[in-house]
């Protein structure tokens, strides 16, 4: 566990090292602000759960689009380097290296959520606040990146192309994203599924502040998941 | 860190590793001993830094096993990976981090108790010369300043193995002899398996030598053994065509070998455009100048020099892996 949290410092240091961290900090800043606000303006109203909700235009959106942006280096740039070949000759298996890469990884997401703190705070500071609604939405949007950043990281393990593994987990999250909204032109009997399986209809639930259990393993689920094929993508290494 | 004190460090048996259709290493057996410095050789492409990747427990083998101080690599991947210190080849370091960092991450990794962490760390860089550049991002690193991180964190937890995979590739002069002069001086208390296709490198360093060509094991002797090995003397000879373009190799070579005592017939420097040079190796006790003179004088081509040399490792090293790799080779110690 020890190791996993070194290789996880090291992921994240990483990022702050590099312009990685502060181009995803100020983007999802800004541009989730600015989604917030302006409804705060145009309509003279603060509406904290445009920060939570998905839709066509929301904070959520920008997770799909930056999310796999934080992974797609994690593995594959090592796998290019040659520097994997270190690290899998490290007394580490490869359950630590992918939780590490994972962590560091919701560590950086972690942080842009933690600052968009700043935008309920200005709103109590106008008006009373439903914390508990807020806490729930906040729940949502790590919960949400997390499956993002271990389907990105699983792509990043698959691959030794950057671009590859960018493009491919945006694909994917897109898909599971925007299939909520697709659902009505599906065939009637692929519908129910579509509607669990969407990454944005969990994220909905939570987002009303309804913390409801099925969302929250809807997550953990697909977290696992794309964890443990992240691990056997690393494991073929040694293949 | 304790292990039993007798059997080798390294031993392999049958190892075997095929991707795909191809057979990258078939069926090599070796071992190393404690406190011996062992050169591996071969050819690029030979199958070294498979070998190497197997016994580090980072590649599974197809078939045959490898065992670190008595200890299954493939059962134990994780007990077996702490005894031992790699440093892959062109040292693939985190670019992006310090070298203090990167030591101090190496030494977590490498589970160097936290209390012995700040001496393990300062022990590695006087060693390893690392002094002025812990502050320095590791891009930023010449190419031996680089080797001797990657040397630093192979060593940092005192393994009882040190694989290194080509440690000099790329470097001038005189890094490499920093380098070579560093690994001499660790082979005196630890076990060192050094890869490598440059031979003076081995015959100033190692104290055996096992030579793999085409994934097989052609060879396991010491240096010196190995450079007399089988073969009587060495016969260099130079020589170009009357006018017009230089002759065919093949040809020529085929004629040579058809010379009686010669045991082989290998490629070497010419003198200059139009010439081909050749060594080749007598059988013991023959004498072919003769008939080699009378070869080249029968193909119609200038004879420009033709003398006895001893025998020296590459020449062994050649005879032993040519047709695995022609273009290989062209030094001449």
């Amino acid at each position: 566990m020890r190791k996993v949290a070194v290789l996880a410092r090291r992921e994240l240091r990483a990022y702050f090292d590099s312009p990685v961290a502060y181009i995803v900090l100020v983007v999802f800043l800004l541009l989730s602000g600015w989604l917030v606000f302006s409804t705060l303006f145009l309509l003279g109203e603060a509406d904290l759960r445009q920060l939570f909700t998905p839709g066509l235009l929301s904070p959520a959106l920008l997770l799909v689009i930056l999310a796999p942006a934080i992974t797609m280096r994690l593995v594959a740039e090592e796998r290019k380097s040659g520097s994997l070949e270190l690290l899998c000759s490290l007394p580490v298996s490869d359950w630590q290296v992918v939780l590490g890469k994972f962590l560091g990884a919701l560590g950086l997401a972690t942080v842009a959520l933690a600052l968009t703190l700043a935008y309920p705070l200005t709103v109590t500071w106008l008006g009373p606040l439903d914390w508990g609604g807020v806490l729930a939405g906040y729940l949502g949007l790590l919960l949400f990146s997390a499956a993002l950043l271990a389907i990105g990281l699983a792509c990043s393990a698959l691959t030794s192309n950057q671009i590859v593994a960018f493009i491919a987990a945006f694909g994917i999250s897109a898909v599971l994203y925007f299939v909520y909204w697709l659902q009505f032109f599906l065939p009637e009997w692929l519908a129910p599924a579509a509607d669990y399986l969407a990454l944005s209809g969990h994220l909905d639930n939570l987002a009303r502040g309804v913390i409801d259990l099925r969302d929250v393993t809807y997550y953990l689920t697909l977290t696992a998941g794309a964890l443990l094929l992240s691990e056997r993508a690393l494991a073929r290494q040694h293949a | 860190m304790a292990t039993p004190a007798s059997g080798p460090v390294l031993e392999t048996r049958g190892l075997t590793k095929r991707f795909g259709g191809t057979l990258a290493v078939n069926g090599v057996s070796f071992q190393v001993q404690r406190g011996e410095i062992l050169g591996f050789l071969g050819p690029n492409g030979a199958g070294k830094t498979t070998t190497l990747r197997m016994a580090t427990g980072t590649l599974r083998p197809s078939a045959g096993e490898v065992r670190v101080a008595g200890l299954d690599v493939s059962a134990a991947p994780l007990e077996t990976r702490r005894r031992i210190g790699y440093l892959p080849e062109n040292a693939p370091l985190y670019d992006d981090m310090q070298v203090l960092d990167f030591l101090r991450l190496a030494a977590a990794l490498r589970e160097v108790p936290a209390r012995g962490r700040r001496a393990a760390i300062s022990a590695m860089v006087s060693r390893c010369g690392l002094a002025e550049v812990l502050g320095k991002d590791i891009r930023q690193l010449s190419k031996g300043y680089r080797q001797r991180v990657g040397l630093a964190q192979a060593m940092i937890h005192d393994p009882d193995l040190l694989i290194l995979d080509e440690p000099t590739s790329g470097l001038d002069p005189n890094q490499i002899a920093e380098i070579r002069t560093l690994i001499r001086e660790l082979g005196r208390e630890k076990t060192v398996i050094l890869s490598t296709h440059i031979l003076p490198e081995v015959q100033a360093t190692c104290d055996r030598i096992v030579i793999i060509a085409d994934g097989r094991l052609v060879a396991d002797d010491t240096p010196a053994a190995l450079a007399a090995r089988g073969s009587g003397p060495v016969v260099r000879l130079v020589v170009r065509a009357q006018a017009g373009p230089p002759p065919g190799l093949d040809e020529l070579r085929a004629r040579l070998s058809a010379v009686p005592g010669v045991a082989a017939v290998l490629p070497a420097d010419g003198e200059g455009e139009g010439s081909l040079g050749m060594r080749v190796q007598a059988a013991q006790g023959a004498d072919p100048r003769p008939g080699l003179f009378a070869a080249v004088v029968a193909a119609g081509l200038v004879l420009l020099d033709l003398h006895r040399e001893s025998a020296t490792l590459e020449d062994t090293f050649r005879r032993l892996t040519l047709g695995a790799d022609e273009s290989e080779g062209g030094r001449h110690a």
